[in-house]
């Protein structure tokens, strides 16, 4: 009788581990305690809490663990708040519960740090006019809600100077670039790369393999195998986890152009350079004008995009590799002081597509709600986009 | 390279995992023991080979601690399955998430660690043939390792003693019984061998392919394993060679877009699983004669009283 009821026993704590371990998903974690209760009147004042809710792990040396840095910045400049963390949230109806909850712990300010939370925190805004919601990386489409908005760096701004000491780099004038989804975020940042190294080198190509997926190791390694043995010897990439594309380069001896995270120790001959978030100030400036009582009607609440324009682009240049010249660097600065021009950018026309039909006229410069817009990939991109 | 070539090369590369996987399977359902947490044990077995070579510094101990975690994986369920006489199918998933769960607490803080993996060691001689020498001797030595797994399952299942008894268990068990065995500890060994293969599966993935650790990184890997079992009819060598075709599916993805071939992304990461249910439905039926007659009981059960 006993053995069987410490049978029965060891059974259910066998499935109340599994059961505990698979629901920490998405479960709130506090970091710093302290108290607040000014007077609620505009959106986002008064709260006790900030909540950050990400995609994927806070230490995946990519995205997340950069947004992740960001909402210890906001912890460290305001002690009074709570910081409330939730890692890989789903970017659906799971991403509404785990903002709720936080809402329900006090939080007035939410930051939604994946492109997919968008649906979720439109909906969370809307049914909170009390509460601050605020997207990473997405665009609104039509009137933006008083208690709403995205934020962005232009990401394509250092992908595009990156692009520069990779078209300087190749020896077989074969660039790749591995991503995860055909979204806009994507293609502009893979068109920006092959512009920005056509630009010094008109004869490069970019080779591009999809992984449908942010993070998946071993797509990442078969991605990388297959570009290499085409003969490309500078590989990007747009993925949430990065190590193993920056490794399998390394080994095979070609060059690596990072994306949000330095990895130059991974790499330490073949690291050109690559393109990095910095994103501490941007929270701190949203959370100080959100307690303020300023947020509507501010830039933020609206779809913000800063750049070189602004000089304070969050998504910053690494830092160089051994093997990149002083006239790669020289390139790279004019083109740095191009774009920060009024009309600069890195799609100032005239830019081609695949089919060599014009995108943007000679002389034009597009807007990044343009660059945003439907996905296209500019002339010298190889790959398709799924239709 | 030649597109076919890669496609082969990428064969052996991606489908080593697989392989492990479904031979430890194979001898598991020749014991008449179903293990659907296999994709468990290859997570846990990922994560401990990673874990131990970041804490060691040495590949192969951190090997000998994949295959362990997977063994003890399967450990779980041959008690609840083989002494607590709990339903296969739904304990294997029990363990599946249980690997899941455990894999994505304790691994989250190995995301970000580097660890000295298996290198690619071209055979010399070998390695220089056309073709042969680049799909087969220029891989890490968990690949090499891998050629005599298959040969050495066959062996062991219909040529050695204790094949016999595996065998005997998985069709008759009374009969092993009667001849003075115990089939419990026939099947034990088993179920255990067969969840430390799956952890070298997923040690060759964290160690040797991707040189990474990320949570649920085997992204189904083991299913494919334990449908391939059916497929290959229960038998190792077969299994040799489904696992290569599945990783020639996961192979073609990337060859033909690294050539700028236009195919939809989509439609080809589903490749792997239309072949996967395509073969099961054009074998499956045929294949079921050759299934360990004991496994016929997890799925003629008794409604419930």
């Amino acid at each position: 009788m006993t053995r069987r009821w410490r049978l029965g026993a060891a059974t259910f704590a066998v499935l109340a581990l599994a059961t505990a371990a698979c629901s920490s998903n998405g479960s709130t974690t506090e970091t710093t305690s302290g108290d607040t209760t000014p007077v609620a009147t505009a959106p986002g004042t008064g709260g006790k809490a900030v909540g950050f809710i990400f995609v994927g792990p806070k230490d995946d040396v990519g995205y997340n663990q950069a947004a992740y840095d960001g909402s210890q910045a906001v912890a460290k400049a305001f002690p009074d708040l709570k910081v409330l963390t939730a890692e890989n949230v789903p970017e659906d109806d799971n991403a509404t519960r785990v903002m709720e909850d936080m809402i329900s712990k006090g939080a007035k300010i939410i930051f939604a740090t994946s492109y997919g939370h968008l649906d979720p925190a439109a909906k969370v805004a809307a049914a909170h006019p009390d509460v601050v919601v605020i997207q990473q990386g997405n665009l609104i489409k039509g009137t933006v809600a008083p208690n709403f908005g995205t934020y962005f760096g232009t990401v394509y701004e250092p992908v595009y100077l990156a692009g520069i000491a990779a078209g300087k780099a190749t020896k077989s004038n074969k660039l790749g670039y591995v991503y995860a989804f055909p979204i806009p975020q994507t293609t502009e940042n893979i068109s920006a790369f092959q512009l920005g190294a056509a630009s010094v080198n008109p004869a490069v190509q970019t080779f591009t393999v999809a992984t449908s997926d942010w993070c998946n190791p071993a797509k990442q390694a078969e991605a990388a195998n297959s570009l290499l043995s085409e003969g490309v010897d500078v590989i990007t990439q747009h993925q949430d986890c990065t190590k193993t594309i920056i490794e399998k380069t390394e080994a095979a001896g070609a060059f690596t152009v990072g994306y949000h995270a330095d990895g130059s120790a991974l790499a330490p001959k073949g690291w050109l350079t690559g393109s990095q978030w910095a994103w501490g100030p941007l929270y701190v400036d949203i959370v100080k004008t959100t307690l303020a009582g300023d947020f509507t009607g501010s830039k933020y609440n609206d779809n913000y995009r800063v750049g070189l324009k602004t000089g304070d682009n969050p998504f910053v240049q690494s830092k160089y590799g051994p093997s990149v010249t002083d006239e790669t660097k020289a390139l790279i600065d004019t083109a740095r002081a191009a774009i920060a021009l009024p009309d600069g950018s890195p799609f100032k026309g005239p830019v081609m597509d695949q089919d060599g039909k014009v995108i943007f006229a000679a002389g034009t410069t597009p807007d990044y709600v343009t660059i945003e817009g439907p996905a296209f990939f500019v002339q010298g991109v190889v790959g398709k986009l799924p239709t | 390279m030649d597109l076919l070539l890669q496609v082969m090369v990428g064969a052996v590369r991606g489908g080593t995992s697989i392989l492990y996987a479904a031979l430890g399977e194979t001898l598991s359902e020749r014991a008449g023991v179903i293990n659907l947490g296999t994709e468990g044990c290859m997570l846990v077995g990922a994560l401990s080979a990673y874990a131990v070579t970041a804490q060691t510094g040495s590949p192969w101990a951190g090997l000998l601690a994949g295959a362990a975690a997977g063994g003890l994986l399967a450990l779980i369920h041959a008690v609840l399955v083989l002494s607590r006489k709990a339903n296969q199918l739904a304990t294997g998933l029990v363990v599946l998430f249980l690997g899941l769960g455990l894999t994505s607490l304790f691994g989250a803080s190995y995301v970000r660690e580097s660890i000295n993996a298996f290198h690619p060691i071209a055979i010399p001689g070998l390695s220089s043939i056309p073709w042969l020498g680049e799909i087969f001797f220029d891989h890490d030595p968990l690949t090499y390792l891998s050629y005599a797994v298959g040969p050495a399952m066959w062996w062991l299942l219909y040529r050695s003693r204790w094949g016999l008894l595996v065998r005997a268990a998985g069709e008759r068990e009374e009969v092993l019984a009667a001849y003075g065995h115990s089939p419990l500890r026939v099947k034990y060994l088993a179920v255990c061998g067969g969840g430390a293969l799956a952890g070298i599966g997923g040690a060759q993935l964290a160690t040797a392919y991707t040189n990474a650790w990320f949570e649920n990184m085997t992204a189904g890997r083991g299913f494919i394993a334990v449908a391939l079992v059916i497929f290959a009819a229960w038998h190792p060598l077969k299994c040799v060679t489904g696992a290569y075709l599945f990783g020639a599916c996961l192979a073609l993805s990337p060859a033909l877009q690294a050539r700028g071939i236009g195919i939809n992304q989509f439609a080809l990461d589903a490749l792997p699983y239309v072949v996967t249910v395509l073969v099961l439905i054009f074998l499956g039926r045929k294949r079921l004669h050759a299934a360990p007659e004991g496994l016929r009981k997890v799925f003629e059960m008794a409604p419930a009283s």
